[in-house]
Order: C-alpha cells, then sequence, then structure tokens
C-alpha cells in the first residue's frame, strides 16, 4: 500500500511540472497564432494577450497581397522539392539497403561499414567542394541542387537495411523457391512487409528537405524570389519585415500548419523511428 | 557461394552466366545509390581538402594557385591577417555555444522523459507537445521567437513591463543574446533527446528497480545508480550527436542576433559561409577553416566517445 501511494504522489508530481513546462512550449506558438488575427491597434495595445479583442484576417490577407512575400509559392515550392527528393531516396536508398541486407556477397559487410563510416566526416568540408561542383553542373539556382545531392544520404538507407535484416529468412526462401529473382523478391515479397519502415525514412528524408535552411539560402540566393524555398523565404521576411508582427505571425502559423498537421498524424511513427536510432 | 538453395546443378551449360548473374545483382542494386553517395559524399571530401592547399577563386579558375600550407598558417598563426581574427573569434563564439548547449541538451530532455516515463495522466499529450518544435524548420522557429525577444511590444518584455520589471536586452545584450540562442536552441531540438532517453528508459531492467527497493534506496538513489547508469548507450548517442549538431550551429545565430552584439555570436560556420561564396569569397581559406573544424570535431568526438564508453563499464 504505502509502495502504491509514494507512486500516485511522483505521477502526481510529475503531472504538476509536465504540464507547467508543455505548457511554457505552446506558448509562443499560441501567441503567435493569436498576433497574427489581432488587428494591428490590438497587437500594439495588448502585446502580451492570448486572445486577439476582434478576430481579423487583415495579416494574412496583408501576406498574400504583398509580391515580395508569396507564401504559398514558397510552400508549393517546398513541397515539389521535399517530395521529389524523397521519392528518389526512397527508391535509391531501399535498392541498396535491400543489397546490404537480404543479397549474400563478398565483402558486403566490409563496404557497409566503410559506407557507414563516412559519417563521421563533418559536412562542413563538403560545403565548398559542393558549391563548386553545383557551379560546374550548371545547377547552381537550380532545384536540382536541392534534389539531388541529398539522395547519397547515409541515415535513410541504414535504417532501412536494419529493417530489411529483421525480414525472417524463411520468407525470403519461400520466395526463391516460387522461383522469384533477387528483384522479384525485392517487390513481392520486401517492400510489402517494410511499409513502416519506408513511412519512417521518408517522413525524415521529407521533413530534412522541408525544414533544410543553409544550402539552399547558398545556392538559391541569386535566384527569384518566386522560386525560394519555405525557409529560404521565410527568413527574407523576418529581416525585412522586422517589426510587422502581425505579417510575420501569419507567414509562420502559415507555414508551420501543414507540417503540425503531418506531424499529428505520424507522430507515433515519427517518435519511433527517432527512438530507434538510440538503441543499437 | 553459400547459398545453397540458389545453387545450380552442375555442368549445366549456363553456369557460367548464372554465376556471372548472381555476381552482378547486387551491383545493380548498388550502383545508383553508391554513384550518388560518390558524387555528392566522397568526391567532395577529397575536393575540399585539395581546395585548402590553394588560393583557390570561384568564378575565374585560370587564376586559382597553389599555396600548399599557407591557408592554414593564415588561420591558425598569421597575427596580422584578417583570417586569423574570424578564424579564431569564430571558434570560440563556437566553442561558447557547445560547452553551454550540450549540458542543457542532455539535461533537460533526461529529466523530461524520466518525468514521462512515470506515466503520469496524458504522459503521451506531453510528449506529443514537447517533441513537436523539432520537426518545424529553423525559419518558423526564429520567426515566432524573435517577437518572444524583442523589446518593444515583443511578449516577454511587454509582460516584464506588465508586472513593473524592467526589460532584458534580449538580442542586443551580452550575456541575453547567448541567453536567447540556448533558450530558442533546447526549445526547438531537446525532443530528438528527450525521444531517445524515453526509449532508453523503456529498456531499463526492472528488477534492479525491486532490488534497489529492497536495499532500501529512495527514488533519487535509484535514478542516481540504477537509472542513468543504464542509459550508457543512449548517452553515448545522444552525446556525440548533441555536441556534433552544436559544432554546425548556424541557424540561431545567423537569424536570432545576426552575429550579433559586435560579433560575438558569429559562430564559425557564419564565417565558413561568409567566405565560401558571394563577393568576398576566399573559398581556400574557407575550405581551410571547414577541415580545421572538422579535424577539432572528430578529434573531441573520439576524446568523448572514449570518456563515455569507459563511464559506461
Amino acid at each position: 500500500m504505502a509502495i502504491k501511494s509514494v507512486t500516485k504522489v511522483r505521477k502526481r508530481i510529475s503531472f504538476a511540472i509536465l504540464s507547467f513546462v508543455s505548457f511554457l512550449w505552446i506558448i509562443p506558438l499560441i501567441w503567435g497564432l493569436a498576433t497574427s488575427l489581432k488587428t494591428d491597434n490590438d497587437i500594439a495595445m495588448n502585446p502580451t494577450s492570448l486572445i486577439p479583442k476582434t478576430f481579423t484576417l487583415e495579416s494574412y490577407r496583408d501576406l498574400f497581397t504583398k509580391i515580395d512575400t508569396p507564401v504559398m509559392r514558397w510552400m508549393f515550392n517546398s513541397f515539389i522539392i521535399a517530395v521529389s527528393h524523397t521519392l528518389l531516396y526512397l527508391i535509391v536508398a531501399s535498392l541498396a539497403a535491400y543489397a546490404f541486407s537480404v543479397l549474400k556477397w563478398k565483402n558486403k559487410e566490409r563496404l557497409f561499414w566503410l559506407v557507414l563510416s563516412t559519417t563521421m566526416i563533418p559536412a562542413v568540408i563538403n560545403l565548398v567542394p559542393l558549391i563548386t561542383m553545383m557551379i560546374d553542373f550548371n545547377w547552381f539556382g537550380s532545384w536540382l541542387s536541392l534534389i539531388i545531392p541529398g539522395l547519397g544520404g547515409v541515415f535513410g538507407m541504414f535504417l532501412l537495411r536494419q529493417f530489411f535484416l529483421g525480414i525472417p529468412s524463411e520468407l525470403i526462401d519461400s520466395g526463391k523457391i516460387d522461383g522469384l529473382g533477387a528483384f522479384g523478391i525485392f517487390t513481392r515479397i520486401v517492400l510489402p512487409l517494410a511499409k513502416s519502415a519506408f513511412l519512417v525514412t521518408g517522413l525524415f528524408a521529407f521533413l530534412g528537405s522541408w525544414n533544410d535552411y543553409l544550402w539552399p539560402l547558398i545556392v538559391m540566393s541569386s535566384e527569384n524570389v518566386t522560386m525560394q524555398t519555405l525557409p529560404v523565404g521565410l527568413s527574407k521576411i523576418a529581416s525585412t519585415y522586422n517589426y510587422d508582427y502581425g505579417l510575420s505571425m501569419a507567414a509562420a502559423i502559415l507555414s508551420i500548419i501543414p507540417v503540425v498537421i503531418v506531424y499529428a498524424f505520424t507522430q507515433d511513427k515519427i517518435i519511433e523511428g527517432v527512438s530507434r536510432t538510440g538503441i543499437k | 557461394m553459400n547459398d545453397s538453395s540458389l545453387t545450380v546443378p552442375a555442368k549445366r551449360p549456363s553456369q557460367f552466366v548464372q554465376k556471372l548473374k548472381k555476381g552482378l545483382t547486387p551491383l545493380v542494386f548498388l550502383i545508383p545509390y553508391l554513384t550518388i553517395f560518390s558524387i555528392f559524399f566522397i568526391i567532395p571530401f577529397i575536393y575540399g581538402i585539395v581546395i585548402s592547399f590553394f588560393d583557390w577563386n570561384l568564378f575565374y579558375p585560370e587564376q586559382t594557385t597553389f599555396v600548399g600550407f599557407n591557408n592554414y598558417y593564415r588561420i591558425w598563426f598569421d597575427t596580422s591577417s584578417i583570417f586569423y581574427t574570424y578564424f579564431w573569434s569564430g571558434l570560440k563564439n563556437t566553442l561558447i555555444f557547445v560547452i553551454c548547449s550540450v549540458p542543457l541538451l542532455i539535461s533537460v530532455p533526461l529529466f523530461l522523459a524520466i518525468l514521462i516515463d512515470l506515466e503520469p495522466r496524458g504522459f503521451r499529450v506531453f510528449r506529443t507537445i514537447l517533441f513537436m518544435p523539432t520537426v518545424l524548420s529553423i525559419s518558423a522557429v526564429i520567426l515566432v521567437w524573435k517577437w518572444q525577444f524583442y523589446n518593444n511590444g515583443g511578449f516577454i518584455n511587454s509582460l516584464l513591463t506588465k508586472l513593473g520589471m524592467a526589460e532584458i536586452p534580449f538580442l542586443i545584450q551580452q550575456p541575453w543574446a547567448w541567453i536567447s540562442i540556448l533558450i530558442v536552441t533546447i526549445w526547438w531540438t531537446m525532443g530528438t533527446n528527450m525521444v531517445i532517453f524515453g526509449a532508453g528508459l523503456k529498456n531499463v531492467d526492472k528488477s534492479l528497480y525491486e532490488a534497489a527497493a529492497i536495499d532500501g534506496a529512495n527514488y533519487f538513489q535509484t535514478l542516481r545508480f540504477i537509472t542513468i547508469p543504464s542509459l550508457a548507450p543512449q548517452m553515448f548517442i545522444v552525446g556525440i550527436t548533441t555536441m556534433l549538431a552544436s559544432f554546425n550551429v548556424y541557424g540561431q545565430p545567423d537569424l536570432l542576433t545576426n552575429g550579433g552584439p559586435n560579433f560575438t555570436t558569429t559562430v564559425l560556420m557564419m564565417r565558413i559561409r561568409g567566405l565560401a561564396f558571394g563577393a568576398n569569397a576566399r573559398a581556400g581559406i574557407a575550405t581551410a577553416m571547414a577541415v580545421s573544424m572538422g579535424i577539432i570535431m572528430i578529434v573531441l568526438s573520439v576524446i568523448q566517445a572514449r570518456y563515455l564508453r569507459k563511464r559506461g563499464e
């Protein structure tokens, strides 16, 4: 009995602290949402209120009518880039992950660990050479420079391989008995079993591309405003409309909404994927 | 050839073809990935080391000249060079950020993960909220936070004024500029480590807790002597990835403080980016800085790995 009540007290304390911290965590977003829906006068008079006096979409209308803040266009650009990158990555990385897991060949382990060990090389060393290469390829300022180079990323390939390794070998063998070749086994047996691994890997690839800042900032810097990605565009708003709180918050909230919706539906998978990276 | 089920019956005329096909199959699957991986990961790495030995001109390749270790000499030792100042002040600022952020990015998520592991009412909701910022882009994060920190009408300062307290010069004075950057960094990135610790806590051997309870250990002793030592594998991963991520810090100081006040938050990545491309590009110097930073990162992570492994044993 004593132990039970102690656990109960602990749970209560934990609940209280977590409520407080979670409240602190979402307050900036709630404040941002409220500010984006306030009138300019309300923003100036009641900067700390979390509920607008009168709800207005003025800031959103401003955002859509200004030519230098095409947020929807940026979102569209980022979406196309992130989706193309994710689909291509899933194809390229899963083929390699299959060869590194199910297929049997000489030096497989050695080559895999060689690839994996390169993740120790800090990416900063590759920055300048990649810029030079993009100029040579004539990809500078093109979306190709945002879609293609990341396809060699190791992390997702590693996640997929770990999952493929867990597929029972009896299933693979039964495919062989049915006369399936290496590619048949991949498409008919491995792919249907690996849906959740693809979802997790795809989510990470998508978020990585959607949120990338430094690289698109460099390669797209000289391009037209309508070609920018969302993070680069938003950073321009942060510097240009320095004290237009309503406009800035409208832009921030608009850009956050789609990600939060995706997160709400897939958070179990994302959290599972992240927690798996810690267990080895 | 250890795969018996695929072995072809002997003396078939197509044996050679079969063997060749089997040898080529993995290659076919690997070629797309390995080609892209080599072009965009291996070649740039080698190319980067090469560039660091040249006075590299991005736009007029014919003006590029070999300078040996001169770029390294200038950034490491040549006190009269502006690049020496850039490198050392940038490195110093990066190290300040690493030293301040890493302990916080380990202790705060560990604390929260332990609380969530007690599974109080609604713990899944708390985890969802606390992890959520990690999926946002740095620009969206800064856009929201910058207006929290502002002096005229920013949320926190308006709140302080309302309570009759003095405003805090968050983004414009030290140490507040660093504190602002740290707050945003913790808010934005802490969730990943929290989830990794959470997974580790789920795997702690529960019989150890019972044994500790029988020995009369209180909750904090149990945490100190059982829970945290059991998290050694997670500590290892989190410690190293967090340190490397903190070294690469760029977006927060770039967008929040613009490197100020007086360049005190201009981290090394900002210097490298400034020299890598643009009107004042000095690609050779930038890569020499990048390679130096890379070497420091590798050395520190090896030291950290040794330390964490020893503590884990």
